[in-house]
């Protein structure tokens, strides 16, 4: 099973060093408007969301695409743009239902998340709460069920 | 050079005139930015003796080199300016969004000069400026404030602004950003009111260079790794927040209570750090690069319903323990109160306690007051913060400090602060060090000029009695100087609990392709240190001025473990002066002047 970055929102504090490191290793510069990933702040309603591209099993930008520039690989799962075939011209941006394929003004070419395309996924690296982790294993949702759990095992106590 | 934009935008609002010019590059080699270069273009720019509240003061928002960047809390920056509240320089820090966003704006720092004749705001989006119309946001809160600016000019904008105890001029009023993060201490919201500025807003879409990009993520790696394995930035600021120290503090026995007459107050626990994660606390928070997250999310349900970051300690003491109070609701609201209205908590609470004691001795009465202010009364305290914000009342007499408000009736011992800033929340007269450093200040009584409860108290990063005077006056040397070069880089003060001045220079070097050595930072931050103390005595300071109220100096503590001490600054003073290069009179020495090149 292919590995993905996996996002557990209950332990972002919202720091954005996944903005910071992925802009960084990504164009050389410290950059949130250029980052592949997403970290949005909302204090009033206490809570921080995380969000990046989920490397779809159908995806919508690779349907999209007249030139065939992006490609889904078979063994990493990731989708990939040949940044050789790509010529700027959007049609995915419009395609991908999340926002998270955009153009790059700076190349002038589609920009998305590669998952670091080999390396150690570097917002992963640069998370400082454990709330992004790469894995096979869907650990947050793992533990979401064993909260779930939780309060189901305390109501039959009290029963 | 990199981390740097190399651009200063400069407003003047009386004109309404707008420009960019290059950063002055022998300065930023001189002061490295931040706190130090803002005090150098103070320095330079500002006639002499100008009025804090005239057209000619002016407002500097700088950043560092390493705001923006990642590595441990990279997102500061500093509001510097003449203060209102006692005439010398004044350099306010804060953290959150605004000060990165600043630097993918494009701009190192912004100098606002001139006054308008009605409220404006200024808003920018990368190299578009613009000085638009505040009419319909003054009297406004910050968080009103925020939410209207936003919609009308961008929703991903980052606000600094001021509330309204900004407009009228609270000699203690704050500039808020990101709506609860704030450059708080010593009026720096009052010199923004006055001239008529509500807010600044910025959207940038661009980004920070960095000079050598490997050894910068390598030096990223090391203070990450360091700040996590340091009990104090790993497991207590994350978990408790700064509130970790009321239990610490309280037990030490240098948390004064009812305005330092008292060190000791029954039932401390209710407004411990253990005692938020456990009821109002909701999730940690951090500002922007931040690997701590000392913020806190509170949430308080009922009559005194909140919901936003806070409190911290500074506040959950100066409202609480120095009023009397243990009453965590009444002071969450308070608190919440301060960042709407934009007031720092220290110098209100300490103005409010200060006033409790007046009331408690009959100098003041209710005929004063409107209504009974006596030592733990949690409602008086919460509605006098209102009164304060609004300078409604007696709340228009709190408004301009403790200093002014004991003078007004005779009684200048009852404040305690020193240069009319007030006292933050560690009694002088135990931790020593920290009584000097009070005293010795640029801008009054400020813990967060030379933090040495840190090694006098908690220990880190080793342990000095805090009773001894022996070594002090170097240790608050150290620490001070070490401060002004944390200040001036970008970084968050909190970083140190894990970091040295070595790593941080590692990071500081790899961004700007400077090759600064240890010794050379602290000689800075040395010349930082005397050219702000260069400032206050041009603009009139008396060394004298360098003390602590007679409290501190002559009435022992009154109970607990560190009953009958009181501060020795009798031998630390001369001391210091000496360990400074300064003279017996308090006057920086011509030698000295010339090692740090200030001549």
């Amino acid at each position: 099973m292919p590995k993905l970055i996996r996002v557990e929102p209950s332990k972002c504090i919202g720091c954005k060093s996944c903005e910071l490191s992925c802009s960084f290793k990504h164009t050389g510069e410290f950059s949130p408007a250029k980052t592949r990933i997403y970290n949005e702040v909302f204090i009033e309603e206490n809570a921080f969301i995380t969000v990046t591209c989920m490397q779809c099993d159908e995806p919508w930008c690779v349907k999209a695409c007249p030139k065939y520039a992006i490609e889904k690989n078979a063994i990493t799962g990731v989708v990939v743009i040949d940044e050789n075939k790509c010529v700027g011209c959007r049609t995915c941006v419009s395609a991908c239902p999340f926002g998270m394929i955009k153009f790059a003004e700076w190349k002038n070419k589609a920009d998305k998340c590669n998952q670091c395309g080999g390396d150690f996924p570097e917002c992963v690296t640069f998370c400082p709460t454990g709330c992004l982790t790469y894995s096979e294993e869907d650990k947050p949702l793992r533990n979401k069920i064993l909260r779930f759990v939780e309060t189901v095992k305390e109501g039959n106590q009290e029963v | 050079m990199g981390g740097w934009q190399n651009k200063v935008l400069r407003i003047n609002l009386s004109n309404k005139k707008i420009s960019t010019e290059g950063l002055n590059n022998n300065w930023v080699k001189s002061f490295l930015g931040g706190r130090g270069l803002g005090v150098k273009y103070l320095f330079e720019e500002l006639p002499e003796k100008t009025d804090p509240f005239s057209a000619d003061n002016k407002l500097i928002f700088v950043t560092g080199p390493l705001t923006g960047t990642y590595g441990a809390a990279n997102g500061r920056y500093m509001v510097v300016t003449k203060s209102p509240l006692n005439n010398f320089i004044t350099s306010s820090n804060s953290g959150g969004y605004f000060p990165s966003e600043l630097k993918y704006a494009g701009y190192d720092m912004i100098i606002i000069e001139g006054k308008s004749e009605r409220p404006v705001y200024i808003a920018i989006y990368n190299d578009k400026v613009e000085i638009r119309g505040a009419t319909n946001i003054w009297g406004k809160t910050t968080f009103e404030t925020e939410e209207i600016i936003k919609r009308e000019f961008h929703n991903d904008a980052k606000i600094a602004c001021i509330g309204p105890a900004g407009e009228k001029q609270v000699l203690f009023s704050c500039i808020i950003n990101d709506k609860y993060r704030a450059a708080g201490r010593s009026g720096v919201g009052a010199v923004m009111g006055s001239k008529n500025l509500k807010a600044i807003a910025v959207r940038g879409t661009g980004g920070v260079k960095i000079s050598d990009k490997n050894a910068f993520r390598k030096a990223a790696q090391v203070t990450y790794s360091l700040i996590k394995k340091s009990p104090v930035t790993a497991e207590g600021l994350p978990k408790y927040g700064t509130a970790v120290l009321v239990n610490i503090i309280h037990e030490s026995g240098l948390m004064p209570v009812n305005n330092f007459l008292r060190e000791y107050i029954e039932n401390v626990e209710n407004i411990s750090g253990e005692r938020i994660a456990e009821t109002i606390l909701k999730r940690n928070k951090a500002c922007m690069s931040c690997i701590i997250g000392c913020g806190r999310v509170a949430v308080v349900r009922g009559e005194k319903e909140v919901i936003g970051e806070g409190p911290e300690y500074e506040p959950i003491w100066s409202m609480g323990a120095d009023c009397g109070i243990t009453d965590l609701d009444a002071i969450t609201k308070a608190n919440y109160i301060c960042n709407a209205y934009g007031i720092d908590p220290i110098s209100a609470g300490g103005t409010i306690a200060c006033a409790m004691e007046m009331f408690e001795k009959g100098i003041i009465t209710e005929k004063d007051t409107g209504m009974p202010l006596n030592f733990g009364n949690s409602d008086a305290m919460v509605k006098m913060i209102e009164a304060i914000c609004k300078r409604e009342g007696f709340g228009d007499v709190l408004a301009l400090g403790s200093t002014r408000l004991s003078e007004k009736y005779g009684s200048p011992e009852i404040s305690m602060g020193v240069k009319k800033l007030e006292f933050p929340a560690y009694d002088g007269r135990v931790a020593q060090g920290i009584g000097l450093n009070y005293a010795t200040s640029n801008r009054g009584a400020c813990h967060v000029r030379g933090y040495t409860i840190s090694p006098e108290i908690l220990g880190v990063p080793e342990k000095f009695d805090p009773v001894e005077t022996q070594g002090k006056a170097e240790l608050v040397k150290t620490f001070q100087d070490v401060t002004a070069v944390v200040d001036s880089v970008g970084m968050c003060l909190f970083t140190t609990f894990a970091l040295t001045i070595n790593e941080i220079k590692d990071l500081f070097n790899a961004a700007t392709g400077l090759s600064y050595n240890v010794d050379d930072m602290l000689h800075i931050g040395e010349r930082i240190w005397n050219l702000e103390r260069l400032f206050n005595l041009r603009e009139g300071l008396n060394p004298e001025e360098d003390t602590l109220p007679k409290r501190l100096l002559e009435t022992p503590v009154s109970e607990g473990p560190n009953k009958g001490l009181t501060s020795r600054l009798d031998i630390l003073l001369p001391e210091y002066y000496k360990v400074r290069g300064w003279n017996k009179d308090g006057l920086i020495e011509k030698e000295t002047l010339q090692k740090l090149n200030l001549m």
